[in-house]
Parts: structure tokens; sequence; C-alpha cells
């Protein structure tokens, strides 16, 4: 199944609207963050989808848009065909559904862009950081992120040392 | 708890630390382990101690900038993160490389698999408590160190890749040393196999011993030799051929269950012993294939990709290592992510470790050959 026909597919069983997105490189399709799970749900489900494989699972900033974005890589080693798929939730209150009982593999994955990018995820089996020390301030991933002059009452920077960017 | 009380009615459990600082743990890396005695009802991995943001550090520096940061995301795989960060600015730039430097490519790497395979069994047999075979392959690293010294400069961190093509041409004298590298390395091999890998006691230590089925391994992201030791067949190389790897002939070693059961810690190993010699059947190919030519392909000085996104993955010796690279049309990533096999390899610990022994996991966590630095990025 080519992406158009994904879409198509995604678009008739999730009863919302699909959208590609395309610039240089990969393709990818876009769903609405209600049907997130849902969506990920009939892509690993679906006989003609059977994405098993959860590659890899990454937030993105967009500040400009005022949104959080989680982009899927999913793979199917029966098929041997490829998805990316991608949802957006807005940046102050960014949640979505884990999707930790789709593929057990996204459990860290979501951790991590928890931490790092300030997503909360509903119904995740562990939400303790995973990378962070527990108590860490801000989201490191964020484009707005300025990391303090102490950290969990460390000082960051040296004394009489004043790096570039670092302010505030 | 509720796992806890399952497994051990009215029994106390005894929580342990195991790490940051083992030296089983490979790195570190710490495990919480919930036990009675010697049996674990779960060990639950902590990591983050090696974190050192190369993911933010990525959108701060330049495209060709951010290049010898990659050899830091895995001291024992620095040829693959070059190349498979290097493949995906490539592909956003639409560049296509040069047939030589492809296939230097393809020799470089495939020279750190088999120097990160020797030390990943010879680790193996060390924290199951064999050092000898740890001794003879540390020795034939060393000479795989002097090859990538005489390569590149360099012996651990290579930054031998360029975007668009390799940094440093070969001699035939540099192949001649590879040539005889592999005349000697060749039979080490068997006699490693005569030394440890059949061995009773090793034997007794791994088999049967922390069976992960073909269903959990993907379902958790199990990459490469790992996943392969499951039983599913597949190898980005022969798969979805990148670099030069259409034209070379090679087996994938996928797991038997010859003498334990597939998925289990004994076939993690045999698959890597397996690995080893298919790494020396690719050079040899490449040796006498290598194609004259250029070595770098015409890449603009200020790199600047236009906007867009792009996923790359190599088969590296962990497996799939993948990169996915978002560029905002100007000269610096505006988010790069990295999906590293040690990452998959961790998260399944907590799945499989009920029940197992103390000393059990720490062969789980050698076959699955985690390297906290690439875990923690």
């Amino acid at each position: 199944m080519n992406l158009d026909e994904i879409g198509a597919r995604l678009s008739k069983e999730l009863g919302a609207s699909v959208t590609r997105q395309e610039d240089v490189g990969d393709p990818s399709l876009c769903v609405p963050s209600t049907h997130w799970k849902q969506a990920c749900l009939l892509c690993r489900d679906l006989e003609a989808l059977d994405f098993r494989f959860l590659r890899s699972l990454c937030g993105v900033d967009r500040p400009e848009a005022g949104s959080l974005e989680l982009v899927a890589h999913l793979w199917s080693y029966r098929l041997r065909h490829a998805l990316v798929l991608r949802t957006r939730a807005p940046r102050d209150a960014a949640e979505l559904p884990s999707l930790s009982s789709v593929w057990p593999a996204a459990n860290w994955h979501e951790r991590e862009a928890a931490e790092l990018l300030g997503f909360r995820f509903l119904d995740h089996p562990d939400p303790r950081h995973l990378i962070l020390p527990e108590g860490w301030e801000g989201h490191p991933l964020r484009k707005d992120y300025r990391q303090g002059k102490t950290a969990l009452g460390i000082p960051t920077v040296r004394p009489g040392y004043e790096p570039e960017g670092a302010a505030s | 708890m509720s796992d806890v009380v399952e497994l051990f009615p009215d029994r106390e459990q005894l929580v342990l630390n195991m790490g940051p600082h083992h030296p089983a743990t490979h790195g570190v890396l710490r495990f919480v382990l919930h036990t009675d005695g010697e049996i674990m009802s779960r060990a639950v991995p902590d990591i983050g101690y090696l974190h050192r943001g190369l993911e933010k550090l990525a959108e701060g520096q330049t495209y060709a900038g951010y290049l010898p940061f990659t050899d830091r995301i895995n001291y024992l795989e620095a040829m693959f993160c070059n190349q498979v960060y290097a493949m995906a600015v490539e592909r956003l730039l639409a560049v296509s490389l040069p047939p030589r430097a492809e296939y230097l490519r393809m020799i470089a790497c495939e020279l750190n698999r088999l120097a990160n395979h020797q030390i990943s069994l010879g680790c193996i047999a060390m924290d199951l408590g064999a050092f000898t075979p740890f001794v003879y392959l540390v020795r034939e690293r060393e000479t795989i160190n002097d090859l990538m010294e005489a390569l590149c400069g360099n012996r651990l961190t290579h930054h031998y890749l360029r975007i668009g093509g390799v940094a440093f041409d070969v001699d035939d004298a540099w192949l001649g040393r590879l040539a005889g590298f592999l005349d000697h390395f060749e039979p080490v091999i068997d006699e490693f196999d005569s030394l440890i890998t059949y061995n009773e006691i090793l034997i007794q230590r791994m088999a049967n011993v922390a069976v992960i089925c073909g269903e959990d391994a993907v379902a958790f992201g199990l990459v490469g030799p790992n996943l392969r030791a499951s039983g599913v067949d597949w190898d980005l190389r022969r798969d979805l051929p990148y670099s030069a790897y259409g034209e070379v002939e090679f087996d994938v070693p996928v797991g038997q269950g010859q003498i334990g059961t597939v998925g289990d810690c004994l076939e993690r190993f045999i698959v890597r012993v397996a690995e080893m010699r298919q790494s020396c059947r690719i050079l040899r190919q490449c040796l006498a294939k290598l194609p004259a030519g250029d070595i770098q392909a015409k890449v603009p000085r200020l790199i600047k990709p236009p906007k867009g996104e792009v996923y790359a993955a190599v088969e590296g010796a962990r497996g799939e290592l993948g990169v996915y690279l978002i560029s905002d049309g100007s000269n610096k990533p505006y988010r790069l992510k990295w999906r590293t096999g040690s990452f998959a390899g961790l998260s399944i610990i907590e799945h499989i470790s009920r029940g197992l022994m103390i000393a059990d996991l720490v062969a789980v966590i050698a076959t699955l050959d985690v390297i906290a630095p690439e875990t923690d990025r």
C-alpha cells in the first residue's frame, strides 16, 4: 500500500481527516490528537498495514505553531513497508494517550518525550523520569529552554565564565 | 508490587542496588533489583547517568560540525553513528556517493563491527567468569585499532566519514595489512569457538536463560543480533540494502536453537560469533571489488539542506541504528533523534527479569550488548 492508500484507509476507519504532509525526504500522515491511539491500534492490527515494529517515537517542539508534535516511525516486517505517523497537541497542554499498550517499545520513548519536551501521557504505566533526575525543571528539548545557573542545587557554570546564550 | 506478591506470597522482598558502578553493567547504569534470596521478581533499569544531551547539542551545531559528536553516541560503534548521520544529511541534500567512497565506508563499518563483537563477546565470557577469551579478543581488536589509526588517525572515536564521502583514501599497503589481518583472524574465530562457544560451563550458564520470543522481540523493538537470535530473519544490509551492500554476498545468521532455545542468551552469543565470520566475508569481497575513483562527492561548503525530514537507518553492530533528522532550511538541524539498539535492549529487561537469578541478569545484560552511553545519548 502506498501512503495515500494508507491515509484513505485510516481516514475511513477513524472517521476523521488524515492529512498528508510532505517536504523533501519522507512524507508522513498527520492524524488528529483525539484519534491518536486509535490510529496506532489500526496501524498495528489491520491486516493490510500490520505495523508491528515501532522504530522510533520522537517529540518535536514547534513554538511558532504553538504545538508539540509526536512522530512515530513504523515498520512492518511481514509486508515490508514503512509509515511515518504524526499528531499535534497544544504546547501548553500536550496530553496524549499512552501507546505503551499498543507497542511496549513506546513505554521508554514516551517517558523520554515527557521529560524532554513536556508531553503528558495518559494511562502511562510508569510515568517517572527516564533520563533526567527527578525534580528537573523545564523541558530541555523545547526551543525556548534556557539552562539556569544552578540545576538541582549544583552550579552549571564555572565562576567568572558566562557561556553564550546561557542568560536567565 | 502486585506481581511481587503473586510470585512470592508472604515473603519479604529485599531491594538491592546493582550499579551505577558495577563491572557487569557495561558503563554507568543502575538496576534496582527486587529479590528473594537469589531470585528476582523484577529488575528495574535506571538510566541517564551518561546523558550528554547529544540531541540538544545537534540543534546548536552546523551539519558538518555535528559529525564528530556522533562518534560519542557509542564508543564501540563510532563508524556506524558517523554513517547513519551522514546518510541522513546526504538524503536531504540528494547527494549520491562515488562507488569507492561507498566501499571504503563498508570496509570501515565491517571492521568496526568486528571490533565491537570482539569486545562484546569477550565481555560476555568475562562477566560469566571466563577471563581468557576477553584477552584473546582484545589482542585481535588491537590490530583493528591499529588499522583504524592508520586509516584515519583515531583509534576509538574515528570520525572517518564525511558528509558526501570519507576523509582519507587507502593505499595498497593498508589494503595488504587488512588482507593479512583477515588471514590471521578467520582461524582465530575457530579457535575462539573451541575455546569458549561450546564450553560446557558457558552453555550451562546461557542456554535456556532469559528466552525472548520473536513476538516480544518485535514488540519491544529489539534489533540486530538480539532480534535475529529470537528467530526473526531480518538484516537491513540484506533486506533494504544501503551503501554497496547490495553488491556483496553474505548470509544472515539467525537463531536456530540447536543447543538451547531460540531467543535465549546462548543464541545471542552464537549469532554474534557467526556475524564475525560474515563480516570477514564481506571485507574480503570489498578488497576484491574496491573500485578506483573519487572518495568524496561534491557537497556545498555551507550545508543548508532544504526544508524536510528524513529517517535514515543502518545495520549497526547492535542492529538498526536510526537517525530522524528534521531540517528547517537553515544551516543547523531543527531536531535530531537517535534510535539506538541499546535503548530497546535495555527496555525489555524489566519484562524478562521476572524469576531470573541475579547471576543470570549479568548474562542478560551482557548478551543484549547494552552500552550505557548509547542508551542515554
